[in-house]
């Protein structure tokens, strides 16, 4: 018992299952069965924070590595912007094979732009938030220039199948970020590459000298966070069946950076938790449909968001717990079931 | 339109063409003294071009500046207070006849509008209010009447039900928290439904005028709302994110749920005469023409009213049919 309360991602979980159970209250349908497919609140959570999970993913083993990547957003929105100019100009906007072929090319785009981030980093050596930031402001320019400032609409079945299609009762969308969780967790807690990517957050210099190539570990980071950024774009423009360039992504890298933290993932690098960043994603969706769904002022939302992010980092913060919660434990069960 | 500042000032500091240089400046200097030629010089700072609403409403000044020979000396802001401000003081010492501006922000405009007033120049705002308590700064402002839309789509609402006794269930979607079209908008509605004590707004949420906002939000009221009758969004941007949410739930938008929006893009007016949406109260960028004769009224010195609305109109289903080839932005 004590060691699941002392696990870093119990309070979160539990914040999770509260506004979870609020929801099942308050929606008619938390999860049923529709046109067979799984249909309602739960699955709406699951589906929605699609765009955020791949955000989050790529920006954990970023931040792993002692960096940060603020230009997700704008990725994302270059990368829908592309796939909707293309698909716009198709003759058959409901071919599969262009419609996927599109898709490459906009996830190649988004790998680009990850690798001029990666390069800026740890090649020139530009610090991360400052080289990021670079491609955060043009990269919206960029975007809107692609569509020309105004928003592209595509009727592509294909193509709004990313968002809001189902495949085996799922939510595609869901799929696609599940299947992203799992291939990122295989390859850093089954490789050495998680090991490599903590190391080089913990200290690029040591790492170098131990005979790990911190550069390219580095680069690699931010082109797999350009990726999943691309990605996300994708699904975020898939789902509204059109290209926004100026709303698209518009200010994700903090909910990602907050998904990350509330993960426990140290923003100083050197440790990161891929599970607790899904759970602090999925946390947050939770929260942005808990609020619709209660029915809390428009007013009121900032607040109320604001109200629920503080008592999750006081309940990550030890200190705090150690203040509020270590007077009411009775030390001798403590010091049974933790022993030294 | 006046959505989010912060998505102007970041596309103002992005956009790649030049600086605030007011076009063609110094060379006809003296055409801009007006007792030379009767030719009347129009110095317009727009905010930028943050959205298709702000492209149109540009091109009709610069297209009804050139039919009414008015020689207009446009400057883009780029979202931007500081260029707005020296694109003014420029326009002051090019001594134009007359100075239109569509501010960027609400306040901060005293002193350079002071300038503009100690130099002769009548200034006439555009789309946007300024703050200033001394509304002698400024000759007039033009622009649309928020609470009016409001109203408007509300008026429609209380006719549609019209002699029923059934209960209305309406849900809400406002623009941007806090911004003037939101606050207005909502305003102008509730006035307008009190007309018929069975219509209720059951929920009401922001979606921040974009359509992925309104489609989430539509997503999680569709799910805790049972029996909603009509969704009223303060643009067309979220009621086409909403219309997705609607048939993804399995419902027929336009009928199973009524949809009102403000706004009257092209999207919204293809929506319109699809059937999808049943009502649009329309928000016109095209003040061109209505502004040409407001410069030439300052510039001949007659008093202007102090506050001028933007001729504007609404559509039903059948009239966006017509009106829709016409839509250029």
């Amino acid at each position: 018992m004590t060691a699941i309360l002392k696990n870093r991602l119990f309070w979160p979980a539990a914040i999770l299952v509260v506004l979870l159970v609020v929801n099942m209250f308050t929606s008619n349908q938390f999860v049923t069965v529709r046109d067979g497919h799984l249909f309602g609140t739960f699955i709406d959570i699951l589906r929605g924070s699609a765009p955020l999970v791949l955000v989050a993913l790529g920006m954990t083993l970023v931040i792993a590595t002692g960096g940060i990547d603020l230009s997700v957003g704008s990725v994302m929105a270059i990368s829908g912007a592309v796939a909707c100019l293309l698909i716009s100009d198709l003759g058959n906007q409901n071919s599969v094979g262009s419609v996927l072929l599109i898709i490459g090319i906009a996830i190649l785009v988004s790998l680009v732009l990850g690798l001029w981030n990666g390069a800026l980093v740890a090649v020139i050596g530009i610090q991360p938030i400052i080289a990021t930031l670079i491609l955060m402001v043009a990269g919206r320019g960029i975007a809107q220039l692609i569509t020309d400032g105004q928003i592209i609409n595509v009727q592509s079945g294909p193509y709004a199948t990313i968002a809001s299609g189902f495949f085996l009762a799922l939510p595609v969308a869901f799929l696609i970020a599940a299947a992203a969780v799992a291939l990122i967790t295989l390859l850093t807690r089954r490789t050495a590459l998680g090991l490599l990517l903590e190391s080089v957050g913990g200290s690029p210099t040591a790492s170098r000298l131990a005979g790990i190539g911190a550069r390219r570990i580095t680069i690699m980071v931010y082109v797999v966070s350009g990726g999943f950024a691309g990605l996300a774009g994708l699904i975020y423009s898939a789902n509204i069946k059109s290209a926004d360039s100026i709303s698209a992504g518009n200010l994700i890298e903090l909910d990602a950076i907050l998904a990350v933290v509330i993960g426990g993932t140290a923003l100083i690098g050197g440790r990161f938790s891929i599970a607790g960043t899904v759970l602090g994603a999925i946390l947050i969706q939770t929260l942005g449909v808990t609020v619709v769904a209660v029915g809390v002022p428009a007013k009121a939302t900032l607040l109320f968001k604001a109200i629920v992010v503080v008592a999750l980092c006081l309940s990550q913060s030890p200190t705090f717990r150690q203040k509020v919660f270590g007077r009411f434990k009775p030390r001798p069960a403590v010091r049974a079931e933790v022993p030294a | 339109m006046r959505r989010n500042i912060s998505a102007a000032v970041l596309s103002g500091v992005l956009a790649v063409s030049a600086l605030a240089g007011c076009g063609g400046g110094g060379d006809d200097a003296g055409s801009g003294n007006s007792g030379g030629d009767d030719k009347i010089t129009l110095g317009f700072s727009q905010v930028g071009a943050e959205s298709g609403w702000r492209t149109a409403n540009t091109k009709s000044i610069q297209e009804s500046a050139a039919s009414a020979g008015i020689d207009l000396k446009f400057s883009d802001a780029q979202g931007k207070q500081e260029n707005q401000i020296s694109a003014i003081r420029n326009f002051i010492t090019q001594k134009v006849d007359v100075i239109a501006f569509s501010p960027v922000v609400t306040s901060g405009w005293d002193a350079v509008l002071k300038e503009a007033k100690d130099a002769g120049i009548p200034v006439i705002l555009t789309d946007r209010a300024v703050d200033s308590q001394d509304t002698s700064l400024y000759e007039t402002f033009i622009g649309s009447d928020f609470v009016e839309e409001g109203k408007k789509a509300g008026d429609w609402l209380v006719k549609e039900y019209e002699g029923k006794t059934d209960k209305v269930n309406v849900v809400e979607l406002q623009g941007t928290t806090g911004s003037a079209p939101a606050i207005d908008r909502q305003k102008g509605f509730a006035e307008a439904i009190k007309a018929n004590p069975n219509i209720t707004i059951v929920k009401s949420q922001t979606g921040d005028f974009k359509r992925a906002d309104g489609k989430t939000v539509m997503e999680t009221f569709l799910q805790s709302t049972p029996d909603i009758d009509v969704l009223y969004a303060h643009n067309d941007d979220m009621g086409l994110g909403a219309i997705e949410a609607i048939e993804a739930a399995g419902k027929k938008p336009g009928t199973d749920i009524k949809i009102i929006t403000v706004d009257a893009v092209k999207d919204g007016m293809t929506a319109l005469a699809d059937g999808k949406i049943n009502f649009i109260v329309e928000c016109s960028p095209l003040l061109g023409p209505q502004l040409m004769d407001l410069a030439k009224k300052a510039a001949a010195g007659e008093t202007l009213e102090k506050r001028v609305l933007t001729e504007e109109t609404t559509f039903t289903q059948e009239q966006a049919k017509t009106e829709l080839p016409n839509r250029k932005y």
